[in-house]
């Protein structure tokens, strides 16, 4: 999430050169995945002890030091790891690899969101017929179903995001104001912060398309739903309109900042106290921990609120890895996939400098559990944050152009911030767009 | 500008004049192969491009001349068109006026610092326009700018860019702030191609200083202003990098259709729809060579 918010502004500056002619990428590939391929478990370990060159695509900051480990498990295979830096650069390399047929990674990393995008067109290798089926019990019920739709398994689960609410406690206790548990009491909680300090907001949003999903999730909402070529869009259902009604009257109680996440403005106002707390993935501490020095002490992490005191999660960013179609050394890629996000010592690297895993067991570990956050004022985060992927609702399905929708979210539903429309209207607006982008796609949309 | 030269009639036949072809093509040639490869080939391929369409489902086919037919009824398109007519239509006149009288006061003599003024007006032509666009966007920020201590001296919301009514005429702002040097570069470089027997004479016969700007330089200026303003359309048709970046800023006030190219760049790096995004592309081009051709031909009548 944060990369790919963070991104947009440089990319727009990446953009220019391309924008005027816009003949950088092109073409289409059909999907190549031939019939009947497939390998053993012990076919994949014979390729991976022969070696060889395999190349991988991510933005995740442990890589080199996973790679580091692989390499001396397997001294005979050469990792070449390109940095895409973030997930929006990430899915333009790799489109436009896709598109030319050419420098195609083995593996790459893409966020849950986006699977589907490069699933439907038949550009992901199913691992089904490599025997990734037994991984399942490994991971979280979430991150599989995220990586095992349209009956196949599209990658493996690097990470997870489940919700929290982090807040700032010496913002709350200098005010008198109690820390929320539910959704009323955020609303009060705001307003109170607001009548005892009209510059200090309890929260920040200007309309963020990728924590209104997880906040529909979290309702209970089930908005999209893709099966085969066949998606259905119904941004008007039960579980979104309980979010949007809770919602509309935070928006309206005016106790949210319009400041942008991951703005130097945001930064800023999360170090001096003006946003006093925040919805973050698992991965927020190192976001507060890195970008937030001046809160060191202060910031606490509870449990996601809820509606009605029943604990109920969703998932906030979180990414796989996966193999594509035209990989060249698709045998090598699926081994060091395989290694990568199911073995012990690459996970271990992964969570060493603060990598929250989607595996069980790391999840459930005492070492992990026990972990006393000196940021956090020695409060141990990770029993919170591991807490949270239990409550997680599960059959959540994003759209097969997330990303596209999330862009024109600020077109339609985003005026809704800005008091322009209701949530309400916004939304069955941005359905409007999608029902038509989905349509001209070759989709078959319905309500 | 004098009237163009009579052009020299071409010689007829004789091996000389093949000998000059031959090496007239010597010469010509890396350029042509240049043009070709950055400017023709790009070109032919957008055009070929915006003949397809290429979906999630269903792959790429032939779609003839149907995103042509689309854009011409697509909203979107229109929407930011018209902006950037618009955005034409109020910024360009206000930016080229601003760089003429720069121009005419530079050139005048009577300005103190000339050379520091004329340093200091282009300067922010060099400072990137991703640049430029970051840094206004934050002195825009009611929070922690610029715009927000203006405010609270004055006591109320005096400057509001950030709102609907106003982001137009904030991106106004920075383009004019980044390219009057430009403009007032090309202007006092005609000025100075008045000699200076002209003024001379013009002395003699008691001209004052508003007589000579309005009989000699002005007339002077009239080439390169025509110049100026076919590039500075140009420039707004591409509008581009300050709405992309203030978009970062304030994102629901500024839509993925805001500007013709804003709206090709979603369209083919967010949306997978190159071909479409070709179309508009090519489309916007065209109008941009015809509105410009149109400004030219006019200037230049006036002119003779």
């Amino acid at each position: 999430m944060k990369n790919h918010t963070m991104r947009r502004v440089l990319a727009a500056g990446a953009g220019l050169a391309l924008a005027g002619t816009l003949a950088a990428c092109g073409g289409s590939s059909e999907g190549t995945g031939e019939a009947g391929e497939g390998a053993t478990a012990e076919e994949i370990e014979a390729a991976l002890e022969e070696g060889g060159e395999l190349t991988y695509w991510t933005w995740t900051p442990q890589a080199e030091k996973q790679i580091e480990a692989f390499e001396t498990a397997y001294p005979n295979v050469t990792v070449n790891l390109v940095d895409t830096s973030g997930a929006a650069d990430n899915n333009q390399q790799l489109q436009n690899a896709l598109a030319a047929g050419d420098g195609v990674p083995d593996v790459v990393q893409l966020e849950y969101q986006s699977l589907l995008q490069y699933q439907l067109p038949g550009q992901l290798t199913d691992l089904t017929a490599y025997g990734f089926g037994e991984l399942e019990d490994l991971y979280t019920p979430s991150t599989w179903g995220a990586v095992s739709q349209n009956d196949g398994i599209w990658g493996l689960p690097q990470d997870s995001g489940p919700m929290a609410f982090f807040y700032n406690d010496a913002v709350f206790t200098e005010h008198g104001v109690d820390v929320p548990t539910t959704w009323d009491e955020y609303l009060e909680a705001g307003k109170e912060l607001r009548a005892a300090d009209p510059d200090v907001c309890i929260g920040n949003d200007t309309g963020d398309p990728g924590l209104t999903t997880s906040l529909i999730w979290q309702a209970g909402g089930q908005p999209f739903r893709t099966e085969g070529e066949e998606v259905t869009i119904d941004l008007a259902d039960e579980g979104t309109m309980r979010w949007a009604d809770m919602y509309q009257e935070v928006i309206d109680a005016d106790i949210l900042c319009d400041i942008p996440g991951w703005t130097d403005e945001w930064y800023a106002a999360l170090n001096d106290g003006t946003i006093a707390s925040i919805t973050f993935g698992a991965w927020g501490p190192g976001i507060l921990e890195s970008g937030v020095p001046d809160g060191a002490g202060d910031w606490r992490v509870a449990p996601m609120l809820t509606y009605d005191g029943t604990p109920v999660n969703a998932e906030n960013g979180g990414s796989a890895e996966v193999v594509p179609a035209d990989a060249p050394n698709k045998l090598l890629g699926v081994g060091f996939l395989k290694w990568l996000n199911s073995s012990d010592e690459s996970i271990e690297a992964f969570m060493e400098t603060g990598g929250f895993p989607a595996t069980v067991k790391q999840l459930e570990s005492e070492e992990f559990l026990g972990y006393e956050s000196e940021y956090f004022g020695g409060q141990a985060i990770n029993e919170v944050l591991a807490g949270g992927a239990d409550g997680v609702v599960e059959g959540w399905q994003y759209l097969p152009w997330q990303s596209y929708a999330n862009d024109i979210f600020a077109d339609t539903a985003g005026q809704a911030w800005l008091g322009e429309t209701s949530l309400a209207d916004g939304l069955a607006a941005w359905q409007a767009e999608n029902e038509k982008y989905g349509t001209d796609q070759g989709f078959t949309v319905a309500d | 500008m004098s009237a163009a030269p009579p052009i020299p009639r071409p010689r007829r036949g004789g091996r000389l004049s093949a000998r000059v072809s031959r090496a007239g093509a010597g010469f010509v040639t890396p350029f042509l192969v240049a043009f070709a490869l950055v400017f023709v080939a790009p070109l032919a391929y957008s055009l070929y491009l915006s003949l397809f369409r290429t979906q999630l489902v269903g792959g790429t086919r032939f779609v003839g001349l149907d995103n042509y037919a689309a854009v011409f009824v697509d909203p979107k398109f229109w929407d930011g068109a018209l902006r950037v007519m618009l955005f034409l239509a109020v910024q360009v006149p206000v930016m080229l006026a601003i760089a003429l009288v720069a121009a005419l006061a530079i050139d005048s003599g009577r300005l103190h610092g000339r050379r520091l003024f004329r340093i200091g007006l282009f300067l922010p032509y060099a400072v990137p326009g991703v640049v430029a666009a970051m840094m206004w966007g934050f002195m825009y920020s009611d929070r922690v700018g610029l715009t927000g201590s203006l405010n609270d001296l004055a006591g109320f919301e005096l400057l509001v860019p950030y709102t609907k009514q106003w982001l137009l005429v904030s991106i106004g702002n920075i383009v004019t702030w980044e390219f009057v040097g430009y403009n007032m570069l090309i202007l006092y470089s005609a000025l100075k191609t008045v000699p200076a027997e002209t003024y001379e004479a013009a002395a003699i016969d008691g001209a004052g200083q508003f007589r000579i700007v309005r009989h000699i330089k002005l007339p002077a200026v009239r080439g390169a202003l025509v110049i100026a303003t076919v590039f500075s359309i140009i420039g707004s048709f591409q509008l581009f990098n300050e709405p992309q970046i203030l978009k970062g800023l304030v994102p629901n006030l500024i839509p993925t259709s805001y500007t013709p190219n804003i709206y090709a760049y979603t369209l083919s790096f967010q949306g997978n729809q190159v071909s479409y995004a070709a179309t508009v592309a090519i489309v916007m081009g065209v109008i941009t060579a015809g509105i410009a051709y149109l400004v030219q031909l006019r200037g230049m009548r006036r002119d003779s």
